[in-house]
């Protein structure tokens, strides 16, 4: 669903990106690792057309980012790092005005409203303007404003960052209640996600793939804990 | 509802969710009236609006930047351009539909202006048709204002810095026009030159649709420089939304 080729992107003399290379199936949960400036959020920019890469490209469910990054945006789900939003708008009428983007009109919108606001926890606070929210219940309108239209694939910047404990299981088990048949990509700092939601891994350091595995494999591989194998990959920067 | 009327309903809900809209409409009405009093609108004794329409391009190359200034550095400061270029959008409908959404608060601002009108009926028996095309001039005058802020707002993450290059950018073209600075460039350059320069300001295609006369050469020539700056915010919006 979504295949991913030599996608490049540097910022003035900095490499984000270092000609990246994969692609994942239906039925899987990617989790994109790496430490702080990799290249994971600008890598999963490019798959949302954010950025444009500067050489490779990637094609979603046949898409590509380049050619057709309009059909792209239509059918990813797509949950930026920062949880941009309108801060002056209820959650309500931001969810509306994402409706309206995309589309979702009369029974069908009202379906999908029914469907995301329970889901995803923000009923109590569907008629407040999202500037008076916490950083949790922004994350979560975040995350209704990426599902709303049920895509088929997901891509999620670190989707449980300030969210409670309560919270974050909500969210995993949310995530890996959609895993059989949505295709999804996620970036985390937090380990202990990957071993909870993820069926794949791909750790990335100054912008190359230095391991593409499973969380199993690499705790058997490396006999320790994913952290203590975070650690000894990203610090030696080789695989 | 296609993604044009989705941004364009969007952007036009928010001046009236944020004290944004009152605080200018306020201000701007207040000037508009102000300065047409003190320019002697009564010691004229005609019954006409031409105190009124005489100021507003001095009145906008102040407040029409101050709508602008926010458009596109505010979404780029905030971060919500990411959100915006993620959704099936593209930059042409964001633009045109953040520029629209503008453009027609500006026609509010300046159809909240009517007590005017019905203060020159009262007073005497105006020429409709010139109190029309003085509007029509004067939304025309707005929406070139409009594109040049727009252009300057995509250009900055910093609001204030967007204001400052609207209202130097703006003022430019008014001021290019005025008869005192047409006389002292024409000590120096030659005519054709000076007629250049003339043509190219807001001020001389103002004050002839103003007079009542709709010539193809004024419309064009605001249609012609809407066109060009919308399309440069265009380009240097793909450039650097992600800075």
């Amino acid at each position: 669903m979504i295949e991913v080729k030599e996608l490049r992107r540097s910022f003035g003399p900095v490499v984000a990106v270092d000609g990246i290379s994969f692609s994942v199936e239906k039925g899987q949960v990617l989790g994109l690792l790496g430490p702080n400036g990799a290249g994971k959020s600008t890598a999963m920019r490019m798959l949302a057309c954010f950025l444009r890469p500067d050489s490779g490209t990637a094609t979603i469910l046949g898409y590509d980012i380049l050619k057709n990054p309009i059909e792209v945006r239509r059918s990813i789900g797509y949950l930026a790092e920062n949880v941009p939003a309108y801060n002056e708008m209820t959650v309500g009428s931001f969810l509306n005005f994402v409706c309206d983007t995309r589309q979702i009109k009369g029974k069908e919108r009202k379906q999908a409203l029914d469907r995301i606001v329970p889901k995803c926890s923000i009923d109590s606070v569907y008629h407040q303007t999202i500037e008076t929210l916490s950083k949790g219940y922004k994350r979560r309108v975040g995350l209704a404003q990426a599902l709303i239209h049920d895509p088929d694939v997901l891509i999620l910047d670190e989707p449980t960052d300030g969210l409670d404990p309560n919270q974050k299981h909500e969210v995993r088990k949310l995530i890996n209640k959609m895993a059989k048949d949505k295709c999804i990509i996620i970036s985390t700092h937090i380990l202990e996600e990957v071993e909870a939601v993820c069926s794949r891994t791909i750790i990335i350091a100054k912008g190359r793939i230095l391991v593409d595995s499973t969380p199993g494999q690499l705790k058997e591989k490396y006999q320790c804990g994913l952290d203590a194998v975070f650690r000894r990959i990203t610090r030696n920067g080789k695989k | 509802m296609n993604s044009f009327l989705a941004v364009f309903k969007r952007e036009l809900k928010s001046y009236f969710t944020t004290p944004l809209a009152y605080v200018f409409l306020v201000i701007f009405l207040f000037f508009s009236g102000y300065l047409t009093f003190k320019e002697g609108f009564y010691e004229m004794r005609q019954a006409d609006m031409s105190a009124f329409f005489m100021n507003l391009p001095l009145l906008f190359v102040f407040m029409v930047p101050s709508t602008a200034m926010r458009l596109w550095a505010e979404e780029r400061k905030v971060g919500s351009i990411e959100l915006l270029f993620t959704l099936p959008i593209t930059i042409t409908q964001a633009v045109l539909g953040k520029f629209f959404a503008a453009w027609l608060f500006l026609v509010i601002a300046l159809a909240l202006t009517f007590p005017m009108v019905i203060t020159v009926c009262y007073l005497g028996e105006p020429d409709i048709g010139l109190i029309i095309t003085g509007y029509l001039g004067s939304f025309l005058m707005a929406g070139g204002f409009l594109a040049i802020g727009c252009f300057f707002s995509a250009v900055s993450k910093n609001q204030v810095i967007s204001f400052v290059l609207s209202v130097v950018a703006c003022a430019v073209l008014v001021f290019a026009g005025m008869p005192t600075t047409l006389s002292y460039v024409s000590t120096f350059l030659p005519a054709g030159l000076v007629s250049a320069i003339e043509n190219m300001s807001f001020q001389t295609h103002f004050e002839s649709i103003q007079r009542g006369v709709l010539k193809f050469e004024d419309l064009s020539y605001f249609i012609l420089l809407i066109i060009g700056w919308i399309a440069a915010c265009s380009i240097v919006l793909d450039e650097r939304k992600a800075r």
